[in-house]
């Protein structure tokens, strides 16, 4: 019994709209999991529903073999990072982090607490009030009040939404580690695709509350089960039926041998730094964008070219 | 004149004629003798200030601070779990906090005197028990500190449910979960949560229980009967009865300094922010 999680058929049913219909994960121990969706597809609710916050209207979620429907959050060893923190603006660092370890009677919890607060290097901040520490420091210290409880499952709800995009960057890399060094199985919520591409071993892309797709981060990307999960993870060029990723599409003045294309003109270019994106105006008034590194490009806007792409990088659903 | 002087212009002139100078009088007649017909005489003297630590008087002021502390305590624990409860009715709750406020309808008098029908001998607590044969003869509920503590209660609650319900309010229901998500039952999360974040709420709804209710003097009078003496009734007796104005004044002070000291040391604290 090596799964950590094991969600059957779960569903939430809300006054009005069906929020979570049916899902079904199970979750390895030691994996790094995200769930990934837009807003108002149901990842959020699934998630309040494995830490107890919201009771499941059919299906099981099992933890660690047990079936934990009606179990209050207070007894359930799953721990959660909440999106704005919540960390108890009355308490320091220090003690949000030791909260827990209190409430379970744990006799040297300050020096343990400390320690957590070493881990995600904050030993300095111990005594700071929430209200004196930035949202890095504050993200790290709600990190290390649900790490120092050792849970069997650590749920983290939008966890970098909140950062500055430089932090955000830098806190992926971050959390990873951390995932790492200490053993816990994360599952985290995110509507960034990057994020979740980036960050997690295994990622769950949900849609209208359903899962919609389980793989590793190449799986769905490269391999994507539904034109949604194709559409959500990175922009995608649809000719005809088929849907190609900008950087498998390819720009030339002359028609190309034994491939597939299309004629258009440069609608624009834009210049990104590392690439540059050419978008075309088909001549089926259909619109393509073709990724292309800085030596590539040398084209015009308003030229007439050829846009092509190898049959394998096609991606078909049905 | 600065434009911010002049719009504290109103405020000024009636805090000066209706606050500052009827402060001065009271504070000069303190200092005078008493005349024979009420009023006052010279010459100067300090003697009713003297008189006040009269055992006698202490005892009243004393009886005053534990009645209006019982009080306050008594709100407290009824308007704490009340105003929590408002503030978790979701749509209910301006509903809930009307009905809080519903006494107000009525006049502080008339629901005294409703107290009186209700407690008095011949009265419906009373004429039930007794027509049901429970009791022989009418229990005696009035003139006692418990009816006097009963009508502070009944009168100031609102005081105290509504700053704590504004407090409580605003509490982040995601603490709760992160406590509960932390081991924490409920009633830990209320000990180690809920209750040290609405702390200056409780201190806010505190004082404005207490401060009326160590000046009150219509609740003793009507509910004690006289007999339950405290600082308001000394002030009001010297007024009219006694006629020794002075000597009221200078209880009247002292009712005063009490309050303003209490209120000191809360401004020091987070109460300040909350009552503003």
């Amino acid at each position: 019994m090596n799964s950590v999680l094991e969600l059957r058929g779960v569903a939430k049913e809300f006054p009005g709209h069906r929020a979570v219909d049916s899902v079904s994960l199970t979750l390895e121990r030691g994996g790094f999991y995200a769930l990934l969706g837009p807003s108002g597809c149901g990842k959020t609710t699934t998630l309040r529903m494995i830490g107890g916050f919201e009771q499941p209207t059919s299906g099981e979620v099992v933890l660690n073999g047990a079936v934990v429907n009606g179990l209050k959050p207070w007894q359930r060893d799953v721990c959660t990072v909440f999106q704005n923190y919540a960390l108890f603006p009355h308490l320091t660092a220090l003690r949000n982090v030791e909260f827990g370890l209190r409430e379970r009677g744990v006799r040297d919890s300050e020096a343990r607490a400390m320690k957590a607060l070493e881990l995600v290097q904050l030993a300095g901040k111990r005594a700071n009030l929430p209200a004196q520490l930035s949202g890095g420091e504050k993200q790290r210290v709600a990190l290390a009040r649900s790490l120092v409880l050792e849970p069997q499952l650590l749920l983290l709800d939008e966890p970098l939404a909140a950062l500055d995009p430089g932090l955000r960057k830098q806190m992926r890399a971050e959390l990873k580690a951390m995932q790492r060094q200490t053993g816990i199985t994360f599952l985290f919520v995110t509507h960034d695709q990057e994020e979740a591409l980036s960050m997690s071993d295994f990622l769950a892309v949900m849609n209208k509350g359903r899962i919609e797709q389980f793989g590793t981060a190449e799986d769905v990307y490269l391999r994507p089960a539904t034109a949604f999960v194709a559409g959500f993870l990175g922009a995608i060029n649809w000719f005809g039926g088929a849907g190609v990723r900008p950087e498998s599409t390819r720009v030339s003045r002359e028609q190309p041998d034994g491939v597939p294309g299309r004629r258009g003109s440069v609608e624009s270019l834009l210049f990104l730094g590392n690439c540059i994106h050419l978008n075309a105006k088909l001549d089926d008034g259909a619109r393509a964008v073709a990724e292309l590194s800085r030596e590539e490009n040398d084209f015009r806007e308003g030229e007439p070219v050829w846009i092509h792409w190898r049959a394998c990088d096609e991606m078909r659903f049905k | 004149m600065s434009a911010r002087s002049w719009y504290l212009l109103p405020a000024r002139v009636w805090m000066a004629i209706f606050f500052a100078a009827p402060l001065g009088i009271v504070c000069a007649y303190s200092f005078l003798t008493r005349g024979d017909y009420g009023g006052v005489e010279q010459p100067w003297t300090i003697e009713n200030y003297t008189r006040l630590a009269d055992p006698l008087y202490l005892t009243i002021l004393w009886r005053s601070l534990w009645i209006a502390g019982l009080a306050t305590a008594l709100c407290a624990l009824l308007g704490f779990p009340l105003a929590l409860f408002i503030a978790r009715s979701g749509r209910y709750r301006n509903l809930l906090l009307q009905l809080v406020l519903l006494p107000f309808w009525t006049s502080f008098l008339v629901r005294t005197y409703a107290w009186l029908f209700i407690l008095r001998d011949t009265g419906l607590i009373n004429t039930i028990l007794l027509r049901l044969h429970l009791i022989a003869a009418p229990l005696q509920f009035l003139y006692n500190d418990g009816a006097v503590l009963l009508g502070l209660v009944y009168n100031f609650l609102p005081f105290f449910v509504l700053p704590m319900y504004a407090t409580l309010e605003r509490l982040d229901v995601a603490l709760l979960e992160a406590a509960a998500d932390l081991g924490a039952r409920p009633f830990a999360t209320l000990r180690r949560v809920v209750i040290p974040i609405s702390a200056p709420g409780i201190a806010a709804g505190s004082v404005l229980v207490f401060i009326p209710c160590l000046g009150a003097y219509l609740t003793p009078d009507l509910l004690g009967g006289g007999k339950s003496v405290m600082l308001g009734n000394l002030v009001q007796n010297q007024f009219t009865n006694a006629r020794d104005w002075p000597f009221g004044s200078a209880a009247s002070l002292l009712l005063m300094l009490a309050s303003a000291l209490l209120l000191a040391a809360l401004m020091r604290s987070r109460v300040a922010q909350e009552l503003m």
